[in-house]
């Protein structure tokens, strides 16, 4: 990843999450793309990984709980150099590792998701394990917004501070659009930071799109020691293509021809 | 069977570093052994058994053997997902422990009576299914479900079960255990009936079978068929719904035996099981398995 620089790194996710999302005429391309940018900033610049060695004990754990946006975590995974990016043409097809909600067969995913609220429970666990056994590698949880409605989440965010985890981060991609509505109509989240906070979890809020905010954020963590760090990403559903931007239709369609060419030459115009 | 587990996983959790125990703000007067003498291999979760059961499999996935420990429906119905999907589809080397099988909880209500957990347990894929019949069983279980690496689910009953077996049991996963060999009539019996069972044919001096199935899941094949070559008439017995329990599971083996043309015939069978009922009004575990129905008589039927 050295030489990519994380923009690039997200242009290349974006365009190959379209691409997946086109061939496989799969949904949920407006999640995976608002959250190609956290996803570039923590494999380029921040996760502690080898592509050659998923089970390197010292490697960062990275686990996306909202695993139906998966293609931009395939995605990113190959860019990664976890697997070849043309095995990436049987996404979603007969017979293929790469199911359409997030696959541990797959290298590099950490732990398979799809069922929502299960992630950062686990994640809770995995961080546990680092302290108890006093190791030093850190786990990170991607969540999203929706799914912050599940319960379990909330008894994993009751749990982490109590437990000192600082290993432990979350991640909200928070584009204020869930499956069936607006975040604020189906069940509103406001004020999330406040809700953390009450909860003891140390709070930095950035511009998802902004690599520098979280780059910075990424860097900052733990805010302090004892207290897991949750980085609430304020992103836009669908972001980088600008007919999919801020749409509820985008967490289900999949583009035509018209509209996936429209979307790649966007994106190529980009930066 | 409680302090059977307990003791036993103590036991092994002195030679074994990877074994942790994580509970669900239950077992007061039973996991503080444990908690004293491994505090790096405890945890309370809390009232929170979906986390409690995320944890587990987050530590699995680290390395441990974890238990997960509270009553009845909690760690097992309250949580049914993360078993199947955080545990079970990753096949992580985590035992789901509940106690309060069937109605030892029995005044505390349907709250607190573990009476579907078997049947919708025994469908997930990598879960083996556990219900011992006495503290040796249970002591036993507890070290073979250790050694094998992948998601178990142990049935106890409570404190105070009476032992049924009269020397230290050596168990294999999947093997049912004969208890009393008979004729003509056997009575499969699976966790904390057992002791009802072996007094009733006792004390009744009859001169039928007994077998105990401490594995719902795997289920022992091969005692089957020594089963349905040796008695006429089979009797299976458990504290669960009669719908996909231990009697159901005992149906799908024979069936199986038979389409794969492995035993010629049937014995009759009849299941003695919850009918398809909630209980409604407070009663100990006696009164509540009489009023239901769980009960043998000399005829069989």
């Amino acid at each position: 990843m050295n030489e990519l620089t994380t923009i690039e790194f997200a242009k290349k996710i974006r365009l190959k999450t379209i691409e997946m999302v086109y061939k496989a005429k799969a949904s949920h391309v407006g999640g995976a793309l608002s959250m190609a940018d956290i996803l570039a900033v923590l494999y380029g610049k921040i996760l502690k990984y080898k592509s050659d060695n998923t089970e390197w004990e010292e490697r960062d754990r990275f686990l996306l709980s909202k695993g139906h946006a998966c293609t931009s975590l395939y995605a990113a995974l190959a860019i990664a150099g976890f697997f070849d990016i043309e095995e990436l043409e049987t996404y979603a097809q007969d017979g293929s590792i790469f199911l359409s909600h997030a696959s541990h067969k797959v290298p590099g995913v950490e732990f398979s998701t799809g069922s929502l609220g299960h992630a950062l429970p686990v994640g809770c666990g995995i961080a546990l394990a680092a302290k108890r056994k006093k190791e030093n590698w850190r786990t990170f949880v991607l969540l999203s917004d929706g799914e912050l409605d599940e319960g379990s989440n909330w008894e994993a965010i009751l749990f982490a501070p109590n437990h000192k985890l600082d290993n432990l981060v979350a991640i909200v991609d928070y584009n204020k659009i869930q499956s069936l509505g607006k975040v604020i109509e189906v069940l509103n989240l406001d004020s999330l930071r406040a809700k953390f906070e009450a909860f003891n979890w140390r709070v930095v809020e950035v511009d998802g799109h902004n690599h520098e905010e979280l780059l910075k954020a990424f860097l900052d963590v733990p805010l302090e020691k004892d207290f897991p760090t949750v980085i609430i990403s304020n992103t836009i559903k669908g972001k980088g293509v600008d007919f999919m931007e801020d749409k509820l239709l985008w967490h289900y369609k999949s583009p035509s021809k018209e509209q996936y060419e429209e979307a790649i030459e966007q994106i190529e115009k980009s930066l | 069977m409680r302090t059977a587990f307990i003791n036993q996983l103590i036991i092994e959790a002195r030679n074994n570093p990877k074994i942790f125990l994580i509970v669900g703000d239950l077992g007061f007067s039973v996991v503080e052994p444990f908690a004293k003498e491994f505090p790096d291999r405890f945890l309370n979760a809390g009232v929170a058994e979906q986390n409690m059961t995320g944890i587990a499999a987050g530590l699995a996935k680290e390395g441990y053997t974890v238990f997960t420990y509270s009553i009845g429906n909690f760690p097992t119905l309250r949580c049914m997902e993360q078993i199947r999907y955080d545990v079970c589809y990753h096949n992580l080397d985590v035992k789901i422990v509940a106690v309060g099988g069937g109605y030892a909880y029995g005044p505390l209500g349907a709250s607190h009576h573990a009476t579907e957990e078997l049947g919708m347990l025994r469908t997930i894929p990598n879960l083996i299914v556990c219900a011992p019949g006495d503290p040796l069983e249970t002591k036993a279980v507890t070290s073979a479900i250790i050694k094998h690496k992948g998601p178990c689910y142990l049935r106890l009953g409570k404190a105070g079960e009476p032992i049924v077996h009269v020397n230290e049991l050596n168990i294999e996963i999947g093997k049912m255990l004969a208890v009393v060999e008979g004729k003509n009539t056997a009575v499969l019996s699976t966790g904390a009936m057992l002791k009802y069972v072996y007094d009733f044919i006792a004390n009744n001096n009859l001169n039928w079978g007994l077998y105990s199935f401490p594995f719902i899941k795997p289920l022992d094949l091969e005692g089957l068929n020594i089963i349905a070559d040796n008695y006429e008439k089979i009797i299976t017995i458990e504290e669960h719904q009669k719908s996909g329990g231990f009697g159901s599971a005992i149906i799908e083996g024979f069936s199986d035996l038979d389409g794969d043309n492995k035993i010629l015939k049937w014995p009759k069978l009849n299941r003695i099981a919850i009918p398809e009922q909630f209980a409604f009004l407070a009663g100990s575990q006696k009164y509540l398995e009489k009023i239901f129905g769980l009960v043998l008589n000399k005829e069989g039927t």
